[in-house]
Formats: C-alpha cells, sequence, structure tokens
C-alpha cells in the first residue's frame, strides 16, 4: 500500500476527469457534483497522510521510486548515470502544501458552481490543474517538478482565458510570458545541474553540492554556482510573485473567474514560496546566505509596495490582488532572515495567506453574482441587507490585517521577528506596511459594508452550501491563529535541517 | 565487374529501396494505362502498402551486421537503418494524408502521378541514408529534389502552386550547384568520391594551404545544403513553396525532406570533416574547429524562424515557418555535436517526435483548410466545439511543437539542451539562451492557434467530421507524441538495443 499511496493521491483527481468526461456536455448539475465529488479523493487521501503522520508514521515510508528516462546509452558505465527517475516523496513540509491544496481544491470545486458555461471542460482542466499542483508538491527530482509545474501552467492558461471576465484573453498572454520565462530560467538551471552533476535528484543534489567528495562529470565553478541560484530565485519570485515581476499576477486576479483566483491565490503562488525553501535553501545554501540581504529588502519593497497600491484601487478584486503582492513580500523577506523564526514565518504567512485569500477570492464570486459588479464606487451599505456577508467579509478583513488569534497574525508576527533579529532598520521600515495594510482591508471593507446604500432587494444574504467554504476557511484561519503548533511542528524538523547546512 | 561479383552482392540489404522502387514503377504504369476515368485515389492504399511492406523488410534487416555492397556506394549501417525507420514512418503517415486530401484543390487529374512521385523521392531520401559515396548521396539527392520539385507545382491551375515550383527549382538548382561546387574541391583534395576514403585522406591532412581549401570546401556545401534544409539566412523560399505547394506535399517537404536534409549534413560533417583536422599541428578536429560557423547559422534560424512566425496570419506559412525554427533547434545538436557524445540520439529522437507532432499539426489543419477553402487562422475558431477530439489532438501537437512538458517535443528538446549545455563553452551557452529565448517566443505563436481553438466562439456549431483514414492518422500522431513524451525510454531503449552508439557509422573513415 505505501508503495501505491503517493502516485495513487497525485492521479486521483483523474477519476474525477473520467467520471465528468462519460457525462454529456449539457448535463450542468450532474458536471459540476462531479467535478467537486473528484477533488474529494485526493482530500481524503491527504487527511489520512496527516492522520498517520500523527500516529507517528515516518513519511519518507511512503517514498517511490521508478525508472524511467535514461538519456545516453551509458549503462555499462554507470547505471545512475544521466537516469531521471519517477520518484516521489513526502515530509512534513511538502505535506503541509498538500494539505492546502487538496482543501482549497474542494473548496474551489464548489465556488465554480457560479461557473455559467462549458462546465465539462472547465472541470477537466480543474482536476488537471489539481494533479499538477500535487505533484509539484511531491517531485522527488527537479524534472518531474517541472513536469507537473507545466501541467499546472497549461490548464492555468486555460482556465483564466476561457471562464474570466472580459479582459481575461490578454490577462492569459501575460501570464503566458511571464511564467513562460519564468519556467524556462528554471529549466536552464535544471538542464546545467543535470549535465554538471548527472542526477536532478534533490536528495543527491544537495549532497554533491554541498559535500562534495563526489567526482562531477564538469565541475561547477563558484561563479557558475552564484548564476544559477540567481536565476533559480528569478524563475520562484516570477512565480510568488515579489516586485517588479507582479504584473502578470495582477492581472490574473483581476481577470480570471473567482474559483480559478482562489486556486491562484491560495497554492500556485505558494508554488514560488515552496520551490524558493526547497530547492533555493536545500541546493545553494551558501548562495542563499550571499543573497540574504537583497532577499530581505526585496521583500520588505514588494511588502510596502503593494500595500500603497492596494490603498488607491478602485476595483476589490485589485485592492486584494495588490494585497496578495504585499503578502508574499512578508513571504519573501522572512525567507530571507535566514533563522528559525523568519523561515517558520515565511511558512506560515504562505499556508495563511493561501486560506485567507481564498476565502477574500470566494467572496469576491458571492459578491459578484449578486451585485455583478466589485467596483468600490458601486457597492456601499450592503451591511443593512446582507449582514452576514458584511460580517464575513470584515472578519476576512481583520484576518488579512493580521489581527491577533487569526492566522494572518502570526505569520506576520514570526517574520517580523526574524527580520528585526537580522535587520533592525529593515523591520522598522517595514512596519509602515502594517499600518497600511490595515488602513486598505479597512478603506475598502468599510466602503462596501457602510455608506452610501445601492443594494437591490432581490439580493439574497449567504445561504446553503455557501457556508460550507466560509465555515472551513475560518476554521483553518482561526486554528493556525490560536494553536500554531500544528502546523510548526509539521514544518519544524525540515527548517531545522536547512538551518544547520547553512550553520545558521 | 562481371555477373558473378553482382551476385555475390548482398542484395537483401537493399530490399527496402527495391520494394519501394517496384511500387513507383508499378504506379506508374498503371497510372499510364488505366481509363481516364478510373478514380486514381485507391493508388495511395497501394502505395501505403509498398511503404508497410518496406518498413517491414527494414525490421527485418534491423540485426542485419553493418553491410555495404556495389563497391561501398550503398551502405546498410546503423545511421542509415535509423534514418530509414524515420523516413518510412513518415512518408506511411504522409500518403494517408494524400489520400484524404480533397479533389477540389486543383489536383484532380493528377492523383496518379503524385502518388508515384512521392514515392520516388522517399526513394531518394533512402537512398541518402544510404550512400557510402559522393556519387549516389548527390543522385540520391536530385531523385529526391526533383520528384519534389514537380510535387510542389502539382495543382496546375493554381497561380501559388506554380510559384512555389518555379522558386522551388531555381533555388533548389542553385543550391544543389554551390554544393557540388564545393564537393568537387573535396574530390580534387582526396582524389576519390567514397566517402571512407575521403576521410583517410583527409585525416593525414596537415598542410595549411589544404586547409585553407578544404575550409573553402565546407562552406560551400554547407551553404548549399542550408538552402535545401530552410535554414536562415538561406530561408526565403521556404514559405512561399510551402504555402503554394498541395498540402500533403508541404507535409511531406517538411518532414521527410528535412529528415533527408539533415541525413545529408550528418553524414558529411561526421565522416569527412571529424576526421580532418583543424590546425597544422592536428590538435584540434576540423568540425570542432569550425562548428561556430554552423551555431551562426543555427541561431539565426531559430530567432529568423520564431520572429516571422509570430505575425503569420496563413496558418501554412506559420507552420513552414515553425518548420525553420525547428530546423534551428536541430541545428543546435549539430553546432555543439550533442556535447560530444549525443548528438545521433539527439537527432534521431527530435525528428521521431517532429515528426508525429507535425504531420499531426498538418492533418488536422489540411482538413480544417479543405472544408473552409482558405489557409488562414480563422478555420480553427470554435473547433473545441466543433471538434473536440480534433481540438484535444491538435492542443497536443500544438503544446508539443511548443516543447511544453509531457510531450515529446519537449524530450527532444530538453535533449537537445543538454548536449548544447555539455558542451559548456561560451558558444554553447549562447546557442542554449537563444533556444531557450527562441522557444518562449514560439508559446505566443503556437498558443494563439489554441486561443482560436478553445476561446473563439464558432460561427457556426456544426460538427466537422474527420474522414476515418485521417483520424487514424491523428490517433497514430497522438499516441506517438504521448508515449515519447511520458515515456521517452521506448524510443531511447530501441535505440540503443538496436544501433548502439553509432559506432559502425561514426568509424566508417
Amino acid at each position: 500500500m505505501n508503495d501505491y499511496l503517493l502516485p495513487l493521491l497525485v492521479f486521483s483527481p483523474v477519476i474525477g476527469m473520467i467520471m465528468i468526461w462519460l457525462m454529456p456536455k449539457t448535463e450542468e448539475k450532474t458536471l459540476k457534483q462531479f467535478g467537486w465529488i473528484g477533488t474529494l479523493m485526493p482530500l481524503l487521501i491527504s487527511l489520512f497522510l496527516y492522520q498517520q503522520w500523527l500516529t507517528g508514521v515516518s513519511l519518507s515510508s511512503y517514498q517511490i521510486k521508478w525508472n524511467w528516462i535514461q538519456f545516453g546509452n551509458l549503462a555499462m558505465y554507470d547505471d545512475t548515470l544521466y537516469t531521471i527517475d519517477f520518484e516521489l516523496s513526502l515530509d512534513g513540509f511538502s505535506l503541509v502544501f498538500i494539505l492546502l491544496t487538496t482543501v482549497l481544491s474542494m473548496l474551489a470545486a464548489l465556488a465554480s458552481f457560479y461557473i455559467k458555461t462549458e462546465w465539462k471542460g472547465y472541470f477537466l482542466l480543474f482536476l488537471l490543474l489539481e494533479i499538477g499542483m500535487l505533484g509539484v508538491f511531491m517531485a522527488d527530482n527537479l524534472l518531474l517538478f517541472f513536469l507537473f509545474f507545466e501541467v499546472t501552467f497549461v490548464s492555468l492558461f486555460f482556465l483564466i482565458g476561457r471562464w474570466g471576465y472580459v479582459n481575461k484573453e490578454k490577462a492569459a498572454y501575460h501570464f503566458l510570458v511571464y511564467n513562460g520565462i519564468g519556467s524556462v530560467l528554471l529549466l536552464f538551471v535544471i538542464a546545467t545541474l543535470f549535465v554538471r552533476v548527472g542526477t536532478t535528484n534533490i536528495d543527491a543534489l544537495t549532497h554533491i553540492l554541498n559535500v562534495g567528495d563526489v567526482a562531477l562529470l564538469a565541475p561547477i565553478s563558484p561563479f557558475l554556482t552564484d548564476m544559477l541560484c540567481i536565476l533559480l530565485f528569478i524563475a520562484f519570485a516570477i512565480k510568488l510573485p515579489v516586485f517588479p515581476f507582479h504584473s502578470w499576477m495582477v492581472r490574473v486576479h483581476r481577470e480570471a473567474a473567482p474559483p480559478v483566483v482562489m486556486l491562484h491565490a491560495g497554492v500556485l503562488l505558494k508554488i514560488g514560496a515552496y520551490g524558493m525553501i526547497r530547492f533555493g535553501l536545500g541546493i545553494f545554501p551558501e548562495q542563499v546566505e550571499k543573497l540574504a540581504l537583497l532577499f530581505m529588502i526585496v521583500g520588505v519593497i514588494s511588502f510596502l509596495y503593494g500595500a500603497f497600491l492596494a490603498l488607491v484601487q478602485t476595483d476589490l478584486k485589485l485592492v486584494w490582488a495588490y494585497s496578495s503582492v504585499s503578502h508574499m513580500g512578508i513571504v519573501f523577506f522572512g525567507f530571507g532572515t535566514l533563522n528559525d523564526a523568519g523561515l517558520q514565518g515565511a511558512v506560515f504567512q504562505a499556508v495563511s495567506h493561501g486560506a485567507i485569500a481564498a476565502l477574500l477570492f470566494f467572496l469576491i464570486a458571492l459578491l459578484y453574482e449578486r451585485t455583478g459588479t466589485t467596483e468600490l464606487n458601486e457597492l456601499g451599505g450592503l451591511a443593512e441587507h446582507l449582514p452576514i456577508f458584511s460580517g464575513v467579509l470584515l472578519t476576512a478583513g481583520l484576518a488579512a490585517l493580521g489581527l491577533p488569534g487569526m492566522s494572518g497574525f502570526i505569520s506576520e508576527f514570526m517574520a517580523f521577528l526574524g527580520l528585526f533579529k537580522e535587520q533592525m532598520l529593515l523591520a522598522i521600515i517595514a512596519v509602515i506596511g502594517l499600518i497600511l495594510t490595515a488602513a486598505y482591508t479597512l478603506r475598502a471593507v468599510l466602503k462596501i459594508t457602510f455608506g452610501k446604500k445601492t443594494y437591490s432587494m432581490t439580493w439574497r444574504d449567504v445561504q446553503g452550501i455557501e457556508y460550507v467554504p466560509i465555515a472551513i476557511l475560518f476554521m483553518v484561519i482561526v486554528a493556525i491563529g490560536v494553536y500554531p503548533m500544528w502546523l510548526g511542528q509539521l514544518v519544524q524538523e525540515d527548517i531545522t535541517t536547512w538551518l544547520l547546512r547553512i550553520g545558521g | 565487374m562481371d555477373m558473378k561479383t553482382v551476385l555475390s552482392y548482398e542484395w537483401g540489404a537493399m530490399m527496402p529501396e527495391f520494394i519501394i522502387l517496384g511500387t513507383a514503377i508499378l504506379l506508374s504504369l498503371f497510372d499510364l494505362f488505366a481509363p481516364k476515368r478510373f478514380n486514381r485515389r485507391p493508388l495511395a492504399w497501394f502505395a501505403l502498402i509498398g511503404i508497410v511492406l518496406a518498413f517491414v523488410s527494414l525490421i527485418s534487416l534491423l540485426p542485419l551486421a553493418e553491410t555495404s555492397i556495389l563497391a561501398d556506394t550503398f551502405r546498410l549501417d546503423s545511421f542509415a537503418k535509423a534514418s530509414k525507420l524515420l523516413l518510412l514512418i513518415g512518408a506511411g503517415l504522409v500518403i494517408v494524408l494524400a489520400a484524404s486530401h480533397s479533389a477540389n484543390d486543383g489536383l484532380g487529374g493528377y492523383q496518379g502521378e503524385f502518388y508515384y512521385l512521392f514515392l520516388t523521392a522517399l526513394l531518394g531520401a533512402m537512398m541518402m541514408t544510404s550512400s557510402g559515396d559522393l556519387i549516389t548521396l548527390v543522385v540520391g539527392l536530385e531523385l529526391l529534389s526533383i520528384s519534389s520539385y514537380i510535387l510542389a507545382g502539382m495543382k496546375k491551375k493554381n497561380l501559388k502552386s506554380n510559384e512555389a515550383a518555379l522558386k522551388y527549382v531555381v533555388m533548389g538548382g542553385i543550391s544543389t550547384a554551390i554544393t557540388l561546387f564545393g564537393m568537387s574541391y573535396l574530390y580534387g583534395l582526396t582524389g576519390s568520391t567514397n566517402l571512407g576514403e575521403m576521410s583517410e585522406t583527409m585525416a593525414r591532412v596537415s598542410d595549411s594551404q589544404v586547409l585553407y581549401l578544404l575550409g573553402l570546401a565546407f562552406f560551400m556545401v554547407l551553404v548549399g545544403l542550408s538552402f535545401k534544409l530552410a535554414t536562415a539566412p538561406f530561408h526565403m523560399w521556404a514559405p512561399d513553396v510551402y504555402e503554394g505547394a498541395p498540402t500533403p506535399v508541404t507535409a511531406f517537404l517538411s518532414v521527410i525532406s528535412k529528415i533527408a536534409g539533415f541525413v545529408i549534413l550528418l553524414r558529411l560533417l561526421l565522416s569527412l570533416f571529424l576526421a580532418a583536422s583543424g590546425d597544422t599541428f592536428g590538435t584540434v578536429a576540423f568540425l570542432e574547429q569550425n562548428r561556430v560557423f554552423i551555431a551562426v547559422l543555427a541561431g539565426a534560424t531559430m530567432i529568423i524562424g520564431n520572429v516571422l512566425a509570430l505575425r503569420q496570419q496563413n496558418v501554412k506559412r506559420l507552420l513552414a515557418y515553425s518548420g525553420i525554427a525547428h530546423a534551428g533547434y536541430l541545428l543546435v545538436a549539430v553546432a555543439t555535436l550533442g556535447g560530444g557524445y549525443f548528438l545521433l540520439d539527439t537527432v534521431w529522437f527530435y525528428f521521431l517526435a517532429y515528426l508525429f507532432m507535425n504531420i499531426g499539426a498538418f492533418a488536422v489543419f489540411q482538413w480544417l483548410a479543405d472544408a473552409n477553402s482558405s489557409e488562414q487562422r480563422f478555420i480553427f475558431v470554435g473547433l473545441a466545439k466543433r471538434s473536440p477530439a480534433a481540438a484535444v489532438a491538435m492542443t497536443i501537437f500544438l503544446l508539443s511543437l511548443a516543447g511544453i512538458p509531457g510531450t515529446a517535443g519537449f524530450i527532444g528538446k530538453f535533449h537537445i539542451f543538454l548536449g548544447a549545455l555539455l558542451g559548456s563553452t561560451p558558444t554553447d551557452y549562447i546557442l542554449a539562451s537563444i533556444l531557450l529565448a527562441t522557444t518562449i517566443l514560439s508559446y505566443v505563436y503556437y498558443f494563439s492557434l489554441l486561443v482560436q481553438i478553445f476561446f473563439r466562439p464558432a460561427a457556426t456549431k456544426e460538427a466537422v467530421r474527420f474522414p476515418v483514414s485521417l483520424m487514424i492518422v491523428l490517433l497514430v500522431c497522438v499516441v506517438g507524441t504521448m508515449i515519447f513524451g511520458l515515456a521517452p525510454n521506448i524510443a531511447l531503449d530501441f535505440l540503443h538495443q538496436h544501433f548502439g552508439d553509432f559506432t559502425d557509422f561514426i568509424s566508417m573513415g
């Protein structure tokens, strides 16, 4: 069983895809239900894995490794040279992101009930996207990671370009070009390492490059290592995104359909964080140490820049989009501190923002469904007629601005703690951002819930199944906020290993 | 040469060629004597049977050790076998395309000619893969070229087709002349036309004057063949010819001719110029010394092919420029010599991938173009609604052409890329970077077709019905593109098992 659990988890959405594929495309209701059911199977498996972890089963026992590709006819010299295996593995760090993926996918599938056209194609791509996301977090070698990464890339291109708002195609092209550049840089790094070391397995690479008692096929000069590290970080900085690579993400958030944005903001941006921590810190610890100050500075700039721009937006979607830029800045500088608190803060922020952003964009879906607009100027006074919705929006906003007791607070607190330890001055500047965050969140939320009344009596409040995503996401947000240890324990072991490697 | 020597040759090695030749002769006789009202379309199936038989006989020849007959002019070595496999698979798929080509395109009365000229062109390409002598090499090349000239002009009443044929003849003639001029130097320097003997002589050359002449010959041959390969800056003819020629012919030119062109390039480069020394001390091989010129060609071809493809409204021209770009990627493998190790593996695998994805794309395009009597982008509009299966197939081909992981095109490109990085000189890095940068450019135009297929609403909801024969081509191409993308080792293991490291080809000198 252990041998097949991880592949089963990655490819479990295929069952849903087959069910959907067999349905005629006019069966709207069934297709939507099948799409949702398709996300349950990975959710159950991932929860089972978490439960196993709680009972003390070692996650590494699920590791699998199958022969896959061998380049060149070199088996007679060395069996492993230029081979790429199909290998999946799991540790606490990746389990966190897998849980995030499966939970948010299930909720986004629920939110997809608002999709108006072409349900069949939509849910097929949706589940394909989930396969890609799950694979990314489980891949044990760089090429396999890249393969799944590109699966998300292609499926997202269609999801953005087909089911969004007015300028969706343009947003899809922006996504294509920016992410195309990112993945090409990543491919360059992967291929160079592969050629020089002869493997893309992450553990093997880490060992060979850092312990270094293995003869390389071709030596890697320190300069080349620095370049590779920088390219890798640019690739993931585009994905995350941090300033100045953020413009595509803002467009995607504005133009794509809300359920897609839930996944995009919730999970896909986190691939950037995941990749930076796992590959950046794992494979290039020395170089990361050299670049740490740069990461902190860029992270703080990103944090402030996003917050400033969020303050002046007139479209709620854009407020949340820039807020995402700002929050990803926290992840970036938290990572740059390279100390225990900062790294924990970065991981916490990644997960916490996943839940909060998903909630905020789910609320956008609810809002647009009722009002047909997300422009701040056209909205106001909803508190009177839609009290539950307004309450939820306010609470979600408070979570986003980091109210103690919710996940945003603990993540930002830890990241700032790390930053204060390393760069006091930078941290003091960055604190301004916290005030800005409060300002733009409250500005947007209060404008919608109070102020001039612009509602119609036919709009109904939150009802029925819409409570499910709200309730689950709040549970996650509060659970992290009140008892962060359950998350901390999952990642602590990995963080200690990484920190040991840079000797910090 | 008496009868005894003739009989002593192992003619079995030429079996695939004999079968193709026989089929072509039978078809031409039949076409000549059959009454006019007789429908020539079934001849395509007859031609297909010939190709399949040739393929089967080639498979049975695979275990045969390197054989050469006719005074070393015809060699059946691993390289020849591997290339012929590709040529026959490609030809089999293209002939089915031709069979489903609609007659209103002006091909009407000349279908019989079409099929046997197709076979003679194929025969020329196959002879080239096996030639151990400059004479047979050039004869094979001319057989392929002259057949292709006529094929390109097959739509007799169509102005563009006539233009294509004429352009092709003129450009082809010039390129042959330049190649032959270069070869005349080679003959003059070595006193032989046999590749094996020539390479032995050239390996001994160290006089700087002779090396200068050798360089001249190298440039002449390279430029001449660049015309054939349609690599920039010698690519001008390709888009016009591709556009004017009937679609199956375009598919033929973009796949079979391209494979043949690379075959002759590799034969000459590896058997002659790799053996020669690059300087008077003999420390570095001639090809190593001068590969930077191929690198310039490769870089220019990738950039020009991809940039010009961005602007094309006509899908055939777009595919033509995309074909130029792919020739550029392949030249990267040649210029970097696959890092000194991967070259032949890479080129073979890339062509395997290219032949499935490109013929597949042409298959979808051909049917839509015939149905709409247009070659503009809009024929793809709403295909997702009108024929979901074809839309998915076309998506797979385009993603593969763009080099997205999970498809054979990615593995091929990754393989080229590995070879380039393995070289690790600045030239190699620059080429690898251009390869990546132009790949992003190519995303834009390949995805713009996907946008037409999936995002744009169709004018009519009427379903597009593909004929069964095209469906089979599509199926084969989809399976090939996916299988070799997800499990490339099926092909790579096959290659290594049957052809080893192509040692008998490399060491023919």
